[in-house]
């Protein structure tokens, strides 16, 4: 009997774990801030090692010429401008839906069904009726696009909790493979793209004697807009609840179905519209590539903001940068053009994993003699 | 009738050699998913899977001297390293360091790509070539082998038509098949994809069970790359070629009810759909209409799938989420 309760009292040395993961109260912005740049740094000296091996030459010219390709004259400001503010959109349109923790993978769907309808409609009215009852259609007709490309997969979701995250992706490749038929159907050569000299009218006014300013500051009206609705409204407010809990939004009597289709309403509507912005105010063509995979990016932008629309600006900033930045460096160290999208890669894994140090918290094992006693 | 059923097998065997590619991929993330791990990086991990045979091809054949099996082995083991280490690249972030699945899925793919067309794009540019691709005839040969059997009827045209790959990748289906529902390790693996926390009580641990099936099955699905590139295409590489196949398989998923046996069938309906239009007097205006239904069918899968609500057709309850086991 004695024997036994010693040989419990005496186990033998527990295994603890190296460290111990637990959850973090919200750390003060300044750490936050400091932990992000800390991985942005790390990422950026990665880049640059593998910049270094790639094209042998000093790793500062390289980021010179980056900086150079976004920023080395005023058309290129612009154009990064432009690209920035087209990100940013698309990145405060899906926004609403993923605070409620709707994960809208559609982005890219929603935005070139837009730019289809209002390629549609530039084709077959224009010239008919005068410009500005042409762009109001314009917009109409892409808004309308938008929604029902958002609505469908809310609505089953709302009602039969389809999976949104396939579904929405499933749409996507219907709408690019719409846009190839109405290729096929409009350009009779077969190339790729419709282009301006087909979509001659409803193109956008221009501001400063450029096409793409007016979008910038429509771009900037459509974030503050979204930010004062998601922070400052009632609607706002029952997305948050939501995306918090589905339970308790039903307990404090929130509509859940109705919220989640509203939602995606507006988070289409708003996709549709940048679709609108690229065609009818910017590029005036239409091809597969309209969207450019900003669908995608957008997700991640919205999501390195912490779905904060004005955050989102430096968000996007940061890959447009690097787009444009990597793709200059291509262009001048004779690489190629994919080479940004590695860089962009690498640079979303680090931010993406830095997350990890901002909500956990590790406890190492203590090295002490107090553990072998 | 002879003619006919030559032709009606011919169709089939182009559905097979178009749907395996999906088939790899689906197989993979069906294993990955069952797992609880939506791994959207799967169009990216193909890539990688695809342009590391091609590395690995192209400097075996620099070489000059080519056998047969180092032919096979070399690019199958480059591809099968690339997309291990893409796949460990997730696992890190969104197992261990419990980051949101789809964010990094979609970094994934955005890296993947731009790997697989920056690399090609390199070694296109090292072979000074005059065409914007890369050819490997001597190392696809091996690929392209099948089984002299029965040729030029309609039964060696259906069954013995195809590059060894295609074998594999209808075993590993079943294999995977038959792992899930049968084995020990399977009904852990559901477990931990539909109840992580449940798993983990029961003395699973959650963290290898995720791990492992991601990694294999972003192997497995890597695979479907260097399918596509050593026999579909012939040993040719040309930049974003791929195309979307990746979503496609993952679109195969659903489809399939996250069933790889049934994925076999639905691969090669795929695959079919995909060609239909070269068989069918549909003007050149409606060629994308016939692309576009695959997806379709899958919108309609996924729908009629969360209707009936049949528990075992249902996705994993915990698919896309990260767990942590102090969080209840």
């Amino acid at each position: 009997m004695t024997e036994a309760v010693q040989k419990i009292k005496k186990p033998k040395k527990a295994w603890t774990p190296l460290f111990v993961i637990t959850k973090r109260d919200t750390l003060p912005l300044v750490k936050r801030v400091l932990i992000r740049a800390a991985a942005i740094v790390a990422a950026l000296l990665l880049c640059s090692v593998i910049t270094l091996v790639v094209t042998g030459s000093n790793p500062l010219q390289i980021y010179k010429t980056m900086f150079s390709g976004a920023f080395g004259n005023s058309i290129r400001i612009v154009r990064t401008l432009y690209e920035l503010s087209v990100l940013l959109v698309i990145a405060v349109a899906i926004t609403p839906a993923f605070k409620m923790k709707f994960w809208n993978t559609g982005a890219e769907g929603q935005v070139l069904i837009g730019g289809l309808s209002t390629a549609i409609v530039m084709l077959t009215l224009g010239g008919r009726i005068p410009d500005w009852t042409l762009i109001i259609i314009m917009a109409a007709a892409a808004t309308a696009a938008g929604v029902i490309w958002g609505v469908l997969p809310a609505f089953f979701k709302a009602y039969w909790k389809t999976n949104e995250t396939l579904f929405t992706l499933m749409m996507n490749y219907v709408a690019i493979q719409l846009v190839e038929c109405f290729l096929k159907i409009a350009d009779k050569t077969g190339s790729n793209v419709v282009g301006p000299t087909t979509l001659s009218h409803g193109w956008f006014p221009q501001l400063f004697k450029t096409d793409y300013l007016l979008d910038v500051v429509i771009i900037a009206v459509i974030t503050v807009l979204v930010y004062i609705y998601l922070r400052y409204s009632k609607h706002g407010y029952e997305i948050s609840v939501v995306g918090e809990s589905e339970n308790t939004a039903k307990y404090v009597g929130i509509n859940v179905k109705k919220v989640i289709i509203r939602t995606m309403a507006l988070s289409g509507a708003l996709c549709g519209i940048a679709g609108l912005l690229i065609v009818g105010g910017a590029s005036h063509s239409i091809s597969a590539e309209t969207a450019g995979g900003r669908g995608f990016t957008a997700i991640m932008v919205s999501w390195l903001a912490k779905f904060n629309p004005l955050m989102m600006v430096f968000s996007s900033l940061l890959i447009v940068f690097l787009e444009r930045g990597a793709g200059e460096v291509a262009t001048v160290f004779a690489l190629n053009k994919s080479f940004s999208d590695i860089l962009t890669g690498i640079i979303l894994f680090f931010i993406i994993g830095c997350e990890f140090f901002i909500n956990y918290k590790l406890h190492f094992r203590k090295h002490s003699k107090e553990a072998a006693v | 009738m002879n003619a006919v059923l030559y032709s009606i097998s011919q169709f089939i065997a182009l559905s097979v050699v178009q749907g395996t590619p999906l088939l790899f991929g689906s197989t993979g993330e069906i294993l990955t998913e069952k797992s609880g791990n939506l791994n959207l990086g799967i169009p990216g991990i193909m890539y990688i899977g695809a342009i590391s045979g091609i590395v690995g091809g192209f400097f075996y054949q620099r070489t000059g001297y080519i056998i047969p099996m180092l032919a096979i082995i070399i690019p199958l083991v480059c591809s099968l390293i690339g997309s291990l280490l893409a796949s460990l690249i997730y696992c890190f972030l969104t197992v261990t360091l419990r980051a949101n699945q789809n964010v990094t899925g979609l970094a994934l793919t955005t890296f993947g790509v731009g790997f697989g067309n920056f690399f090609g794009g390199s070694l296109i540019k090292l072979t000074n070539s005059d065409t914007p691709n890369l050819t490997l005839p001597y190392i696809a040969r091996p690929y392209k082998a099948h089984i002299p059997l029965f040729e030029g009827t309609w039964f060696g045209e259906l069954f013995f038509s195809y590059g060894f790959l295609v074998y594999v990748s209808i075993a590993l289906a079943i294999i995977v098949t038959i792992v899930l529902k049968k084995t020990r390790v399977g009904l852990h693996l559901r477990a931990v994809g539909e109840s992580p926390a449940t798993a983990d009580a029961a003395g699973i641990n959650v963290t290898k069970y995720k791990y492992l099936a991601t990694c294999i099955g972003g192997m497995i699905a890597g695979l479907g790359g260097l399918y596509y590139v050593m026999d579909y295409s012939n040993g040719i590489w040309s930049n974003n070629a791929f195309g979307d196949r990746g979503w496609l398989a993952i679109a195969l998923v659903i489809f399939a009810v996250w069933r790889p046996s049934i994925g076999i069938a639905g691969s090669y309906l795929f695959g079919g759909l995909y060609i239909l239009y070269n068989y069918m007097t549909v003007s050149m205006q409606l060629q994308p209409i016939m692309q576009m239904l695959p997806y379709v069918v899958t919108i309609i899968v996924l729908i009629t799938v969360s209707l009936r609500k049949k528990r075992e057709n249902l996705p994993p309850a915990s698919l896309g989420l990260s767990y942590f086991r102090e969080e209840r």
